[in-house]
């Protein structure tokens, strides 16, 4: 496999077009929006936090395969974790998730989904449930 | 006089990037609406300068000073030529089209009253469209519209309804950067001033591609950049008629842009140095002569010729291509803006860039018209007339790759 193919492996290309989650939670605890102004990718995730833990997710949105591949596996993965343990989530680990190599330019890409989620988190906080 | 017909062989040997390998593959550049390669001849200008003749200007009494400062006014007098401006005084140098732009945003609107209308247009790049929009905001003024039709020109009605007796600034593109429309600006010019409005053109995309003059075009203000036409980056310049240029308040304050400075008042230069504050860029300046002469020497019009030629080329090629969805109209200048399938333009370009193919993907700074468009993005192939045919044959080939990369 040459880079690029390595790049747009099977699962990548299996999240892209089929994302898990895909869809709008009517009354969500969160949902928050991001975009990425370089390239145009767009990402909506809806959070159901109940006793400080994910317990449903859905993610809306369009852009290039890294991007939204991403968002599909990341909503995999955080259905039923504590917030906590959410924030503790790096850049590293979405590049563990994605398994594939990735130039700093593409890597706004694949980031975008986390930016999501960690903000959705942070306004979660601030203003729906304020300590 | 020009060549009528220049080797293309020749003429690459000029761009020393063009002999570049990426991933093991030859280079394929196909991004020069976005920047321009540099022939040696630039480079070396520069490079002669900073050697040889480096100094601030117009204030030091020594002989590369006066080098300096010769080649720097010089600069002004072959832009002046080169647009058919009548004098370098009608010439300021800035950053880029940008820069330009925005110092006419701030200094025309300076005067206007509240209820004032600015016209400009759905395909405007962000820098023809962001500054206006400010400045109308902070000025109370109202920015309206000309829409443009299914084939990606302006709208004929849109044009004669937007323009009226309360517009005093008309400001539009020669040529889009994502349409590749080419606009009837001396048309939309003689509406504008039939309505007493000034008329601006954002020449970015026109003035590498082909022959402008803009005593015929009878803009009243013409702004670019010398990046894209083979020029450095950090030049950039601003055509003025000279008793607008007179009356309009400079728009960056400090030295070199003064007469004489009083603590409480103070007298600005003359044209155009009172719209050059502060050290310029000088070898950039230097750079864009150089590119200048080099785009005489193979001449505007062959140039204007090959690049059709090429963009024909690619707009039948791609046409063949299932699921390839290009836009604009047929007619039109460098450029090709296309989506594959429902395939994001950036893995397209990311693929094609697998392939040493450069083309650049997204919005393209006009994220309005993309709205217009209904696409969230577009892959965008633009050329020069140093591009070649056999290019455009690897391009449309590697377009099958991104099919299969993707299994569609």
């Amino acid at each position: 496999m040459n880079g690029i193919e390595q790049m747009y492996q099977e699962n990548i290309l299996d999240h892209y077009k089929n994302p898990r989650n895909k869809g709008i939670i009517k009354n969500p605890s969160v949902h928050h929006h991001e975009n990425n102004p370089l390239c145009g990718d767009e990402l909506d995730l809806y959070l159901v936090i109940d006793n400080h833990k994910v317990i449903d997710v859905k993610i809306n949105g369009h852009g290039c395969a890294i991007s939204q591949a991403s968002a599909s596996m990341l909503s995999e993965q955080i259905k039923g974790k504590a917030l906590e343990d959410l924030k503790k989530l790096a850049k590293e680990n979405i590049l563990e998730m994605l398994g594939i190599p990735l130039s700093p330019v593409r890597l706004k890409c694949a980031l975008l989904s986390l930016d999501t989620l960690k903000n959705s988190i942070l306004i979660y906080e601030k203003y729906v449930n304020k300590k | 006089m020009p060549k009528t017909n220049f080797e293309i062989k020749n003429i690459r040997k000029d761009f020393p990037i063009l002999s570049r390998k990426i991933r093991g593959k030859q280079l394929i550049y196909f991004d020069s609406a976005a920047t321009s390669q540099k022939p040696k001849q630039v480079i070396e200008a520069m490079e002669d300068y900073y050697k040889n003749h480096n100094a601030n200007i117009h204030r030091s009494i020594h002989t590369l000073g006066e080098e300096a400062t010769e080649a720097y006014e010089k600069a002004h007098e072959k832009v002046a030529d080169f647009i058919n401006a009548g004098s370098y005084q009608n010439i300021v140098f800035t950053k880029n089209t940008t820069e330009s732009l925005n110092l006419l945003a701030y200094s025309l609107t300076a005067d206007l009253k509240k209820g004032d209308e600015i016209v400009i247009s759905q395909m405007e790049h962000h820098s023809n469209l962001v500054p206006w929009q400010q400045l109308a905001k902070q000025r109370g003024l109202k920015l309206e519209f000309i829409k443009i039709d299914e084939e990606g020109k302006l709208d004929e009605e849109s044009i004669n309804e937007s323009i009226t007796k309360k517009t005093k600034i008309v400001s539009i593109m020669h040529v889009s950067n994502v349409l590749g429309t080419i606009n009837d600006i001396k048309k939309i010019g003689n509406i504008a001033h039939e309505n007493n409005a000034l008329m601006v053109v954002d020449g970015a995309q026109s003035i590498p591609h082909m022959p402008v003059d803009v005593k015929k075009i009878d803009a009243d203000f013409y702004a670019f950049s010398g990046h894209k036409m083979l020029g450095p980056t950090g030049i950039g310049v601003l055509y003025g008629k000279r008793e607008l240029l007179e009356n309009m308040q400079p728009f960056l304050y400090g030295g070199e842009m003064i007469r004489e400075v009083k603590f409480e008042d103070t007298k600005f230069n003359d044209l155009p140095w009172k719209f050059e504050a502060g050290t310029m860029n000088i070898a950039e300046a230097v750079g864009l002569d150089a590119a200048i002469d080099y785009l005489k020497k193979i001449g505007m019009e062959n140039i204007q010729k090959k690049d059709k030629e090429l963009t024909n080329y690619t707009f039948e090629k791609l046409k063949e291509i299932k699921d390839v969805k290009i836009y604009g109209p047929k007619e039109r200048g460098a450029v090709v803006s296309f989506n594959v399938d429902e395939i994001h333009a950036h893995d397209v370009s990311q693929i094609l860039d697998s392939e040493g193919i450069a083309i650049r993907a997204g919005h393209h700074c006009c994220m309005p018209l993309m709205g217009v468009l209904k696409a969230h993005a577009a892959a965008r192939a633009s050329f020069y007339f140093y591009n070649t045919k056999d290019e455009i044959d690897k391009f449309a080939n590697a377009l099958g790759k991104v099919k299969k990369v993707f299994r569609v």
